[in-house]
C-alpha cells in the first residue's frame, strides 16, 4: 500500500478508534469508581473515598463461597472441555473423515443457539430422568458450551504446524504415545493454554445456564444477579468485580510475557 | 492348542489390522468422546424439548398425550408473536449497529497499526473481562435517574431535572447489547481483514482503481466472511437474551427470552415454554438462512 496518504484520513481513523475505545471503556470504568465511593447508593454525586466495601467483601462468606464454587466449576470445565476439544481437533485435522462438515457443524451448535434454549432443554431432560440439580449439572452444561470454543482454538493451532514433524518422530522409532508427548504436545501447548484460559473465562462468567441448572449452590454470577436486587449489597460486589479484574489483568500480562519469552527462546535456540 | 481361540485371535488381529488401516475408523474413535457428549448433552435435550412442546401442563404434572394446543395458543394470542417480532427487531438493530461500528475499528487495527497489533486486540477485549451482569448494570449507572448522563447534563446546566426516558425502554436494551457484544463483532472482522493478501490491494491500485473503489470491490467482498460471522455471533445470542431486558428494558423492553424464562418460573407452564422456544428457534434459523442466502447472492452480484 502507498505510504502517501492525506493527513486527514489517517487522523479520522485514529479519532474514530479513540471514540470507540471510550465507548467500550467508559461504562465499565465507573464500576471500580463506585467501589471506592463512601455511600451505599450507586449514584452521583460521589461522597468521598473509602475502602470499607473491600472490607465488607472479605467479610461476606456467601460471596466468597459463590466465588469458590465458580472457580471449582471453571477449573473442572476448562480441563474437561479442553480434553474433548483436543481429541476432536486432532481427529478432524489429522484424519480424513467422511462427513467431517456435518459432524463439526453439530459440535458447533452450542455457539449458534440462544443459551436460554440450551438451558431449558437441559433442565427438562435432567428433571425428567430425576438427576438432582447441583454444581455438577451446571458444570456439564458449561462443558457443552465450552467444547466448541476449545476445539476451534486447538484446530487453528494444529493446522498451523507441520504434520511431517510427527511422521518423522514415528519413522525414527518413537511410539505413538511418546510422539504425542515429545513432539505434538509441546507444539500444541500454547493452544492448550489458550483453550484452558478461554474456557475457564466463559464458565466463570456464564449466568443463564447456571441460573436454570443449579439448586442451592450459587455460582458468582448468580450471587451477583441476586445482589443486584438488594442495592446495599452492590458496592461489595463492585469491589469484588474490581479485584477480579485486576487479578485477570495480572494473569494475562504474565502469560503474554511468558509467551514472548517462549518465542524469544525458541528463535534463539533455532540459530 | 484350542483351535477356536486361535481362530478368535486371528479374527481379532484382522479387526485390529482393519482398524489401524482405516483412517475414518481411527478418526471417529478419537472423535467419539466429544461426539457422544454432544449427542447426549445437546441432541437429546433438544429432542426432549421438541417432544415436551406437544404435551400440556396440569398444575405440577404433565398431560402426556399428543396435543397441538401450545402451538395454537402461541398463534392465537398475538402478544407472543409480537414480542418475538420485537426481539428480532431489537437484535437486528443491535447487530447492524454493532457490526457497522466494529468494522472501521477492525480495519484500523488490521491496516493502520503496524506493530503491536496484539496489544490493540487485548485493549479491545479488556473491558469484557468484567462480569456480563456488571457490564449490563454499568449501563443502568450510565442512563439511570442519578446516572452519569443525567448528572453530566445537569452539571453543564443543560437540563434542570433528570431525564427519565433514558432507561427502561428498547433503546436502552439496544445500546447495552451493542456494547456488550462489541468484541464478538470486532474479532472475526479483524481476522478476515488480516487474511487479505495485501498484493491484491496493490494490484487494484496499480490498475487504476481509487482508494474507495478498491475498498468496495476488493477489501469489502474479501472481508464478508468476517462480517457474516460477526453478524451471526451477535444476532443469535441476543435474540434469546433475557438478562439485559430484565435489567434495563422495563415493561416496554421485554423480549422473548423473558417470556420463555417466566414459563419455566412464575407462569409455570413448561410445555408452552417449550413450544415458544421451538417457534423462536425455527424463526431465528429461517432468518439466518435467509441472511446467508442473501449475502451469498450479493457477493455473487458484486464479484
Amino acid at each position: 500500500m502507498s505510504k502517501r496518504r492525506p493527513w486527514w484520513r489517517a487522523d479520522a481513523f485514529t479519532i474514530y478508534a479513540v471514540i470507540y475505545l471510550t465507548f467500550i471503556y467508559l461504562p465499565v470504568l465507573f464500576l471500580p469508581l463506585f467501589s471506592f465511593n463512601n455511600s451505599k447508593y450507586i449514584a452521583f454525586p460521589l461522597k468521598g473515598f473509602t475502602l470499607k466495601w473491600y472490607e465488607q467483601m472479605i467479610n461476606s462468606p456467601d460471596m466468597l463461597e459463590a466465588l469458590l464454587n465458580s472457580v471449582k466449576v471453571g477449573i473442572t470445565v476448562a480441563i474437561l472441555s479442553t480434553i474433548l476439544g483436543l481429541l476432536a481437533a486432532k481427529a478432524v485435522t489429522r484424519y480424513r473423515l467422511p462427513g467431517r462438515g456435518p459432524v463439526m457443524g453439530f459440535i458447533m451448535v452450542p455457539l449458534v443457539i440462544p443459551e436460554i434454549i440450551l438451558a431449558i432443554s437441559l433442565l427438562i431432560l435432567i428433571t425428567q430422568v430425576d438427576i438432582p440439580l447441583s454444581l455438577w449439572t451446571v458444570g456439564f452444561s458449561h462443558m457443552l458450551l465450552c467444547t466448541p470454543f476449545a476445539m476451534l482454538v486447538l484446530i487453528s493451532r494444529m493446522e498451523g504446524f507441520d504434520k511431517s514433524l510427527e511422521e518423522a518422530a514415528l519413522d525414527l522409532g518413537e511410539s505413538a504415545w511418546m510422539t504425542f508427548w515429545r513432539v505434538t504436545f509441546p507444539i500444541v501447548l500454547p493452544g492448550i493454554v489458550a483453550s484452558l484460559l478461554l474456557t475457564f473465562t466463559i464458565s466463570f462468567d456464564e449466568f443463564v445456564l447456571a441460573f436454570f441448572l443449579t439448586s442451592t449452590d450459587p455460582t458468582l454470577p448468580i450471587y451477583i444477579w441476586s445482589s443486584l436486587r438488594f442495592p446495599t449489597k452492590i458496592p461489595a460486589v463492585l469491589a469484588l468485580g474490581a479485584t477480579i479484574f485486576v487479578l485477570s489483568f495480572v494473569v494475562v500480562s504474565f502469560s503474554e510475557w511468558f509467551r514472548r519469552r517462549g518465542v524469544k527462546l525458541e528463535s534463539s535456540s533455532g540459530i | 492348542m484350542n483351535p477356536s481361540a486361535s481362530h478368535q485371535s486371528s479374527v481379532g488381529l484382522a479387526i485390529r489390522k482393519r482398524f489401524l488401516s482405516s483412517e475414518p475408523l481411527r478418526g471417529y474413535s478419537l472423535l467419539s468422546p466429544t461426539l457422544l457428549t454432544m449427542l447426549f448433552g445437546l441432541a437429546m435435550p433438544l429432542l426432549v424439548l421438541f417432544g415436551l412442546s406437544f404435551w400440556l401442563q396440569d398444575y405440577v404434572d404433565f398431560i402426556k398425550t399428543f396435543s397441538l394446543q401450545n402451538y395454537s395458543d402461541f398463534f392465537a394470542k398475538p402478544i407472543y408473536g409480537a414480542i418475538l417480532m420485537k426481539s428480532i427487531r431489537i437484535s437486528g438493530m443491535v447487530t447492524l449497529v454493532t457490526v457497522l461500528l466494529a468494522y472501521p475499528m477492525a480495519y484500523f487495527i488490521a491496516f493502520r497499526i503496524k506493530s503491536n497489533k496484539l496489544v490493540w486486540l487485548i485493549l479491545i477485549t479488556v473491558p469484557f473481562w468484567t462480569s456480563y451482569l456488571l457490564r449490563v448494570f454499568a449501563w443502568k449507572l450510565m442512563l439511570g435517574y442519578n446516572g452519569v448522563v443525567n448528572s453530566g447534563l445537569k452539571s453543564l446546566g443543560l437540563i434542570s431535572e433528570p431525564l427519565e426516558f433514558l432507561l427502561y425502554n428498547p433503546t436502552a436494551v439496544a445500546i447495552t447489547l451493542a456494547h456488550a457484544w462489541a468484541a464478538f463483532a470486532i474479532l472475526p472482522i479483524y481476522v478476515s481483514l488480516e487474511k487479505i493478501d495485501r498484493s491484491l490491494l496493490e494490484a487494484a491500485r496499480d490498475l487504476g482503481e481509487n482508494a474507495f473503489m478498491t475498498f468496495i470491490r476488493v477489501t469489502l467482498p474479501l472481508s464478508m466472511p468476517g462480517v457474516i460471522a460477526a453478524s451471526l455471533l451477535v444476532f443469535i445470542p441476543t435474540v434469546g437474551d433475557y438478562v439485559t431486558p430484565s435489567l434495563v428494558g422495563g415493561p416496554s423492553g421485554i423480549m422473548i427470552g423473558n417470556i420463555i424464562q417466566s414459563m419455566f418460573g412464575k407462569a409455570f407452564n413448561w410445555p408452552l415454554g417449550a413450544a415458544i422456544s421451538v417457534v423462536s428457534m425455527l424463526t431465528v434459523t429461517a432468518i439466518v438462512c435467509l441472511f446467508l442466502w442473501g449475502t451469498h447472492r450479493l457477493r455473487r452480484a458484486v464479484a
